[in-house]
């Protein structure tokens, strides 16, 4: 059994008194994307400069492919890491045609063999026609581009990417991030992305860590952070969302206005217990023949749908997705009904400062 | 009626008064009469220019022919290796310095950042004369090592020498190159550094392969900077009689008598100036580029065991030889003149003339800036534009030639106002213009108007037409616009322009010299006729005061960036 490639152990960063990462284990097999994800101050780029040795531990231990890299007392330096970097900022050497900065990585390499290398990454990131252009001839696209090809150029054991799309507009930023990681997915890179975009952490990640105050909360695929959150911060953090108060029955069941819940009960609630139950706007489905009925309070139009905030009788929230051709006025009263498989619910507050 | 008059207000306004429409930005209206000040001006400047050009073509008198037999040659030798010395010394020790203040940590790293800046209240003429005093043969330093060695110390290098004026320049011009590479070195930030690293290069090869490259253009503006202030010295070359073209055009002029040949002289200068400014426009364009948005400072690295002590001994002996040593031994000299022979009243008319005369440049030279940046925000067109940065190129040209340029337009004036009051009148005038203070005001002018218009521009900036628009908005009248918000605005810059026009014109020495009205001596002109007498102790007080307005701006400077900082 091979050691995964990267695997931190319990590291911990601090700032002055301040600690920004606390105690926080992770590991990543070889090839899979892997993404840290959270609020801006919980810690994340920090994780990252510390793997990538701009920062250095205060406790704990990282190690590459089975090395040890940093610990409180060793510390590699970032040239002999093999580890590859996109900034926030790209960082382009401005004085350095695209070509040049591909290929700035490449000084081991003898000229031939550089500048095939160039060629092959140009190819790969379809930035061949601007080859000889200066960074600030580009678009922010392509600069973003030139950023990539150029950490991907002396071929690294590992890609760090630190926000690499926040500063690009909405729409250039979905279709780049695919495009990423088909990039990432054909040549098999192992990679380690930041950033406070859940739809970008989606798009290119297999696993991705969602931190709070410089811990992982949970570890997991985008699907389970959505429906199995490990807890209050990441049920919030990850979509939308509202919670109901709602009483357990047993061991499976949980019962909330608007009726009965099956699925994982917190462990430590027995039958008869208060808990709050996490409802997604797609767990509140629209129906006209329901017997339930709620008011219209907000809505949203969302093109294919309409997301509208509905208030029960008993004065409590939920939200509904709902298709756009059932349009309704604010103050109208509509039919719902509840369509979850599984539930999510936790115990009341006094449990969790969240 | 309430409505109606409020109406009226409102129509006044989105039309505008002449006044308003002075002030407020709007490219609609036609109003052309505003850039003429701007035309005017750009036409002082390119007079002097044109009629220094034109004698380069005219045709050469005797004494040109002689001087091109004589001296020419020696004067472009001499200018060639004074260049090359200053550029590779200040560009050695300015950017050295300026790596160590920017990317290390040390004791006393903050102060001395600010320290290096010191020599700039040194003007370079004396701190020439200071390395005369104390390194001639009859100096302290010789004399000392004389009586202890007890030898006649011929090994000693003759400071009066191409290498004395070029390591006096050096020492004088290589703040700024320090300034403006260290200012690329710290907006740089870590990012570039971090990302050389991420591939592969350790902090040395990250320093000679990218923090350089990138600094390239600001090291090259800073050397440029240095370079002009080289060609235009006239003090510290007349004080080493290392003859150069600004002494040359001096010579010809006050001891020859030929102001032609002073202005072809000055022709040759002013082609070698426009070459130097035309590359110099060509760093900035690529400076433009280059920069780095809203890059975090790099951590500073720590320098441990004997590194910070290196560091430290290198800063220090460069400020100690740089400023301390000449300020001591200035302050030597004026207590020693002090109770010999001080005549309080001659010093007080030389800082009175000094004073006043840099208080009415800096008046007029403010007054026609704010004026030209009105001009220009009314006009934001391509015309109006050039001609602002032709009347800002006074700045590069040489005070010598600036002198000659403005001098000969004056003269030939002053001859034909002669003339037609003869004629008119019947009225001996005799000269009107010429060897008074306006001369040397219009002179002044031209030459620091590129010092005062950038801050004044720079403040003008940030009025915004949007604000204007959102004065008007609000039921701001043209007058109460501009004491609410242009003046308080505008205030800061215009106070800094002001100061710096007058400690330039303090310090300027050449323009002084040769427009003054007769027995018009000023501190600077005391400096020059003292010096060139040899007599420093004379020279000492007149520079101590100049030295502590030299400060001024330096402290101006310091808080302003701490501001931002």
């Amino acid at each position: 059994m091979s050691s995964p490639l990267l695997r931190l152990e319990r590291i911990r960063h601090s700032y002055g008194v301040q600690t920004v990462v606390n105690d926080l284990s992770l590991t990543l097999e070889k090839g899979a994307i892997g993404c840290l994800l959270g609020p801006s101050g919980c810690g994340k780029t920090t994780v990252l400069r510390c793997i990538a040795g701009f920062e250095p531990v205060s406790a704990g231990e990282i190690f590459l492919s089975g090395v040890k890299v940093s610990s409180a007392d060793f510390f590699m330096p970032p040239e002999q890491r093999r580890m590859g970097m996109v900034f926030q900022d790209y960082a382009l050497f401005p004085h350095l045609d695209v070509a040049t900065n591909i290929g700035f990585g490449l000084h081991r390499l003898s000229r031939t063999e550089s500048k095939l290398r160039v060629d092959e990454l140009l190819e790969i990131v379809g930035l061949s026609d601007v080859a000889k252009k200066y960074p600030h001839e580009l678009s922010g696209g392509q600069q973003q581009r030139v950023a990539l090809a150029r950490a991907l150029a002396p071929r690294p054991d590992l890609l760090l990417l630190d926000e690499p799309f926040s500063n690009l507009d909405v729409s250039l930023r979905e279709r780049l991030s695919l495009e990423v990681r088909d990039i990432l997915k054909t040549q098999g890179i192992t990679a380690i992305l930041v950033t406070h975009d859940q739809y970008e952490a989606f798009t290119l990640a297999d696993e991705i860590g969602v931190m709070y105050e410089g811990e992982i909360q949970q570890w997991d695929t985008a699907y389970n952070l959505y429906h199995r959150p490990a807890n209050r911060f990441v049920a919030n953090f990850i979509g939308q969302g509202v919670f109901l108060p709602g009483k357990v029955m047993d061991s499976r069941q949980v019962e909330i206005e608007l009726g009965l819940l099956s699925g994982n009960v917190p462990q430590d609630c027995e039958s008869g217990c208060d808990v709050d139950v996490l409802l997604r706007p797609d767990d509140i489905v629209y129906d006209d023949a329901s017997s339930l009925r709620a008011v219209v309070m907000h809505k949203a139009f969302r093109g294919a749908e309409i997301l509208y905030t509905l208030r029960l009788a008993s004065g409590g929230t939920v939200l509904s997705l709902v298709p756009s051709h059932h349009n309704h006025a604010i103050g109208e009263e509509i039919g719902i009904r509840l369509e979850a498989d599984h539930v999510v619910a936790y115990n009341h507050p006094v449990t969790s400062s969240i | 009626m309430k409505d109606e008059a409020y109406a009226a207000t409102i129509k006044s306004k989105a039309t505008g008064t002449g006044f308003s429409r002075f002030f407020a930005a709007n490219p609609h209206r036609k109003m052309t009469g505003w850039r003429w000040i701007v035309f005017f001006v750009a036409a002082l400047v390119l007079i002097p220019i044109g009629v220094i050009i034109s004698s380069f073509f005219s045709p050469a008198s005797d004494i040109w022919q002689h001087l091109v037999e004589t001296t020419l040659p020696g004067l472009l030798i001499n200018t060639f290796w004074l260049a090359l010395g200053v550029v590779v010394g200040t560009t050695l020790l300015g950017v050295s310095l300026a790596w160590f203040t920017a990317v290390y940590e040390f004791p006393g790293r903050k102060f001395f950042s600010w320290a290096l800046l010191l020599p700039f209240a040194i003007p370079a003429y004396v701190t020439a004369f200071v390395a005369l005093g104390l390194f001639d043969y009859a100096g302290p330093v010789q004399t000392a090592l004389r009586a202890w060695l007890d030898s006649d110390l011929h090994w000693f290098p003759d400071i009066r020498s191409r290498l004395g004026v070029i390591m006096v320049m050096t020492l004088a011009f290589y703040p700024y190159v320090y300034l403006l590479a260290r200012n690329a070195f710290l907006t740089q930030g870590k990012r570039s550094l971090e990302a050389a690293q991420s591939l592969g290069l350790n902090r040395q090869q990250g320093f000679c392969r990218v923090a350089l490259p990138m600094a390239r253009p600001w090291i090259a503006g800073g050397v440029m900077l240095a370079l002009m202030e080289t060609l235009a010295d006239f003090g510290t070359v007349a004080v080493f009689n290392y003859d150069t073209f600004t002494t040359a055009i001096y010579k010809a002029w006050f001891s020859m008598f030929s102001l032609s040949a002073a202005s072809q002289l000055a022709s040759l200068l002013i082609l070698i100036i426009f070459v130097l400014i035309f590359l110099e426009q060509q760093f900035r364009s690529r400076m433009r580029y280059a920069e780095t948005k809203k890059s975090q400072h790099a951590d500073r690295i720590k320098l441990t065991g004997w590194h910070p002590w290196a560091v430290i001994g290198f800063i220090s002996a460069v400020l100690f030889v740089a400023f301390v040593l000449p300020v001591t031994q200035l302050v030597f000299w004026a207590l020693d003149s002090f109770v010999r022979d001080f005549d309080q009243q001659r010093y007080l008319e030389f800082l009175w003339h000094s004073l006043s005369l840099s208080g009415l440049a800096a008046f007029i030279t403010c007054a026609v800036a704010v004026l030209m940046v009105y001009a220009a925000r009314r006009h934001p067109d391509g015309i109006t534009r050039t001609a602002v940065r032709i009347a800002t190129l006074g700045y590069a040209l040489p005070g010598a030639v600036l002198a000659v340029g403005v001098f000969v337009p004056i003269a030939w004036l002053d001859g034909q106002l002669s003339e037609l009051a003869l004629q008119l009148f019947d009225i001996e005038t005799g000269r009107l213009i010429q060897g008074t203070l306006a001369t040397m005001l219009i002179a002044y002018m031209t030459r620091f108007l590129a010092v005062s218009h950038f801050p004044i521009d720079s403040a003008m900036q940030r009025i915004t037409r949007s604000i204007d628009e959102a004065a008007l908005g609000l039921g701001l009248n043209s007058w109460s616009m501009l004491q609410k918000i242009h003046l308080p605005i505008l205030k800061s810059g215009i106070f800094t322009a002001a100061t710096l026009v007058f400690v330039d014109v303090m310090k300027e020495m050449p323009i002084t010299l040769m427009t003054r009205p007769f027995g018009w001596d000023t501190l600077a002109v005391r400096i020059f006729e003292m010096t060139s007498e040899g007599e420093w102790e004379q020279a000492a007080l007149p520079s101590i005061t100049l030295v502590l307005a030299g400060l001024i701006p330096i402290i101006l400077f310091m808080r302003q960036t701490e501001k931002t900082s």
